[in-house]
């Protein structure tokens, strides 16, 4: 069963941009594709953390600002030939709410 | 016995509801209210009687004697006033009172308007029935409209207003037009064609307030200042089901009346179809499912068992010369797969998104013949493995071997041409070859061909590979990135000759072959855009490197770097303590002095961005661009202020420079400086430009680096006056941007093109070249930080904080 947490309009996040969420345990990036889809990801780069909610979004993929790893929204893994993975989390919008799981936030707790 | 049947609304869905039951020959007694003073008609063919193409008569669909011949009562311009669902009657507005044992819900929508202030002056319209029709039609040629909303119904009503030689302006406020149902490609192409139709179209457009004169409308205000002047405003931003009067009698209601599987209504004898239902969560705006609704709501009325089942849908804009078609889900997804075909010469696009072998949504432009071929496969979830390669040339490509390129550039004949720019056909290429041109380079100088656009390149080398068979290997130019096979000379080339203004008329006209590019190119695309059109281009700051987008250094471990600019490394106690206090207040872990004179606050946190500049902002210090491909600093010496060998006020000609300059986007990071003597303590001769001061005047030398590699300035003039030296340096840093490819220091450039022809350039058209800086710099020459901290504060600031919130 979903608990959805209502965080924030989706315009206050830009196409092909993302924001942070806090969370007691670190930061979750929150996604928008161009195609107005939002994915959460914890904002690290499975390299050397790097900040991924700074990196340049293109189709369903972020590019880590510090090295350039290409990282799939949708399973948080890394492409190409580099290996690694971030969680990711379940986000979705409705009536142009950007709405997360509430269990994003036991899942870190466990983390 | 007959039952008797009461609809309200005599609209497209309630319509298709009789006929189904007067074609099965079922026995009702049917009375018909409409509160529009007539039958039904054709509402979708509106947009062709506004254009002239059709007229009214021709699209009605049921006229007087079909009503008469089915026996129905028509009560037209009549609404409803109550409705009993107990005692099943409904009162009509001059009290009568009908008594039904079935009723039907066909009230439709209602447009959205706006509230925007005036948007009840005379002269605002909607677009939805006859009436608004024919005020639209009654607007006499040359008078000014403007249309708000850049979706179907908008475009329709302002190409349709433009056939009849109004002066229209859609305004849109998203990105590109019909973002619901098109990609910006597909989108841009569109808003080619409109344009091409002498519609103004403005996207990314904030409506702000309706200005009117005496009660009636004369213009719309953006909310960026501008006045659109009009004598009709149309509003086509969207509908609301129209769920009043069932609200008022009590059935369910949510987004629009509630409906089962049967289009029942939470009253047993109650039904409803068409745009006003809400059916499974979804409401209803395009024809196809109103049609099915209106089969299975007269099978429920005779009592056969149907099941209303929602369905994949599509659309097609009826703009003449505007052919569009999308289908299906055509967002990125996981598993999903772009093929996407781009024929620039014949503005096609067509984009298929695949998953599991199985084609999900397409967009197409410009040649939608093979649409309704696309729509079976998305609809019948067809298997497309076996045609995969050749899917998208659609079906006539299916079935047969794959065709070889060379093969079909072999087939050609002799007087086909190859180069459309030059007029250029495939014999003087094979002539052109014969007298020993071997290779791109040759045919391109002898015949010109591929030597404009730049679009036939590959088709060139095709006719070379032909010709010449295995002496010939077709070259691998280095291509920007895996979303093109064009290289950074051809895309530039392209963006010059072609007006591309946008990064959408880049990925079409040059063939891209994603959707949205990627890290690699888009950085670029940006910087050429802006660079070769900077009054019609917008910065996109998605596109920046993150140190572009936040104006700041990112560090290794995500805090940021801030350097103030200290021009021409002059500064003051007052900068010095307003430096200091900002270190102080926000915790700066290191203060650093750069080696371009100025000083480094490293490890300030993202969200304090804003905070430290407006602090900075106070005493009137501004970004520093430490971060940017852009100028940096101009380093100088103290010249003849106080050193015995000084020559010149090298301090002086270094502040003005980088007062001119500050601002400006350049291929890659531009550093200058300028020594007051030839002993070059400013270090001049190994900075991208660099002035060293002498007697006579000012040595201008380029092309130095100190870097990955150390080179030393070669001079490109000497000049008598400080002014010179500044037209020539802004000469050369335009020629620079015009012309280098992006991530090329000004050494690499000019390895590229040889100091020889940068001299040349820059002393014939050193006016020219000084204007289009300036006129680039009339946009760019301020500062991004003060900007961000009036406009995007809140951007640097976390979307939420659930640090405190329980987890359960």
């Amino acid at each position: 069963m979903t608990d959805w947490i209502d965080i924030a309009p989706l315009s206050d996040v830009p196409q092909r941009g993302a924001r942070v969420v806090k969370t007691a345990l670190g930061c979750v990036a929150v996604f928008r594709t161009a195609k107005d889809e939002v994915f959460a990801l914890d904002n690290a780069c499975p390299h050397k953390a790097g900040p991924l909610a700074e990196g340049i979004v293109h189709g369903n993929s972020v590019t880590c600002p510090l090295h350039n790893w290409v990282i799939s929204l949708e399973t948080g893994e890394a492409q190409g030939v580099d290996e690694g993975r971030v969680a990711t989390y379940p986000a979705q919008v409705e009536s142009g709410r950007i709405l997360l799981d509430r269990s994003f936030l036991r899942g870190r707790t466990a983390a | 016995m007959r039952q008797k049947l009461i609809v309200i609304g005599a609209g497209m869905a309630s319509g298709r509801v009789l006929e189904h039951l007067f074609d099965a020959g079922a026995d009702f007694h049917v009375t018909l209210l409409n509160a529009e003073p007539r039958g039904n008609y054709n509402r979708i063919m509106l947009s062709p009687v506004l254009s002239g193409e059709k007229t009214y008569a021709e699209i009605v669909t049921h006229d007087a004697q079909w009503y008469d011949a089915n026996s129905v009562t028509c009560r037209f311009g009549e609404r409803i006033t109550a409705i009993d669902l107990a005692a099943k009657t409904v009162t009509a507005e001059n009290g009568d009172v009908l008594a039904y044992d079935k009723l039907i819900f066909g009230t439709g929508s209602n447009p959205f308007m706006i509230p925007l202030p005036g948007h009840d002056l005379e002269g605002v319209i909607a677009y939805r029935d006859l009436e608004d029709t024919q005020r639209m039609m009654d607007l006499g040629p040359d008078n000014k409209c403007v249309v708000i909303g850049g979706g179907l119904l908008g475009l329709e009503a302002a190409a349709g207003m433009a056939a009849r030689g109004v002066d229209v302006t859609v305004v849109h406020i998203m990105g590109h037009l019909m973002e619901r149902q098109l990609d910006e490609a597909a989108g841009y192409l569109l808003r080619k064609a409109l344009v091409d139709k002498g519609i103004t179209v403005k996207c990314s457009a904030n409506s702000k307030q309706i200005l009117g004169e005496n009660g009636k409308v004369r213009a719309l205000l953006l909310d960026d200042g501008t006045e659109l002047p009009c004598d009709l405003l149309v509003m086509a931003v969207g509908i609301r089901p129209n769920v009043k009067l069932a609200q008022e009698a009590g059935l369910a209601v949510g987004k629009g009346i509630h409906v089962d599987d049967q289009m029942i209504t939470s009253d047993p004898n109650v039904l409803a179809v068409g745009e006003c239902v809400e059916h499974g969560g979804a409401i209803f705006g395009l024809v196809a499912p109103l049609y099915d609704q209106a089969k299975v709501a007269a099978q429920t009325l005779m009592g056969q068992k149907a099941k209303f089942v929602q369905k994949e849908l599509s659309t097609k804009l009826k703009v003449t010369g505007c052919d569009l078609f999308s289908a299906g889900d055509f967002a990125d997804g996981e598993g999903r797969e772009d093929i996407v075909f781009r024929d620039p010469a014949r503005g096609v696009y067509r984009r298929l998104v695949i998953a599991d072998n199985v084609v999900r949504g397409a967009v197409m432009y410009g040649d939608t013949a093979d649409s309704n071929w696309f729509f079976g496969l998305i609809r019948d979830k067809t298997d497309i493995s076996d045609m995969r390669d050749t899917l998208i040339f659609g079906p006539a490509y299916q079935g047969g071997s794959p065709l070889d390129p060379l093969a079909a550039v072999a087939a050609l004949p002799r007087d086909a041409e190859i180069c459309g720019c030059n007029g250029i056909c495939k014999g003087q290429i094979e002539d052109a070859i014969a007298e020993g041109a071997s290779d791109l380079g040759a045919v391109r100088s002898t015949t010109k061909a591929s030597g404009s656009c730049g679009t036939c390149t590959g088709l060139v080398e095709q006719v070379l590979a032909v010709t010449l068979g295995d002496d010939f290997v077709v070259p691998a130019a280095a291509s920007i990135c895996g979303c093109t096979d064009m290289t950074h000379e051809d895309v530039r080339r392209m963006i010059k000759s072609q007006k591309l203004t946008s990064m959408p008329a880049v990925w079409q006209e040059c063939g891209w072959k994603t959707s949205c590019g990627c890290h690699v190119c888009r950085p670029a695309l940006n910087f050429y855009l802006l660079a070769d059109w900077p009054l019609e281009y917008q910065d996109d700051p998605q596109s920046r490197f993150i140190n572009e987008r936040k104006h700041a250094n990112i560090q290794k471990d995500g805090t940021f770097s801030v350097v103030p600019r200290m021009w021409g490394g002059i500064t003051t106690p007052d900068e010095l303590r307003a430096i200091a206090d900002a270190a102080d207040k926000y915790m700066v872990p290191t203060v650093k002095v750069t080696g371009g004179q100025r000083i480094d606050l490293l490890g300030v946190k993202g969200e304090d961005l804003p905070h430290i500049w407006a602090d900075l902002n106070a005493v009137g210090m501004v970004s520093g661009h430490a971060y940017s491909k852009g100028l940096r600093t101009v380093k100088t010496c103290v010249g003849t202020d106080h050193c015995r060998f000084g020559t010149q006020d090298s301090t002086g000609l270094g502040i003005k420079l980088e007062k001119e300059l500050w601002g400006s986007w350049t291929p890659h990071k531009l550093k200058l400086a300028v020594s007051g003597c030839p002993r070059n303590c400013a270090e001049a001769t190994c900075k991208d430009i660099g002035v060293i001061c002498v007697d006579s005047g000012y040595q201008v030398s380029i092309g130095g680096a100190a870097g990955m590699d150390v080179r030393e300035t070669e001079l490109l003039l000497q000049v008598a006056t400080e002014r010179e030296a500044i037209d020539v340096i802004k000469a050369v840093t335009q020629l620079y941007r015009e012309n280098a490819k992006y991530l090329d220091r000004i050494y690499k450039w000019m390895g590229k093109v040889g100091l020889d022809w940068i001299k040349e350039r820059v002393e014939i058209e050193r006016d020219a070249l000084v204007e289009r800086f300036e006129l680039s710099q009339s946009i760019y020459r301020k500062d991004p930080w003060a900007d961000h901290v009036q406009t995007k504060a809140d951007r640097y600031r976390p979307l939420a904080n659930l640090a405190l919130e329980a987890a359960e």
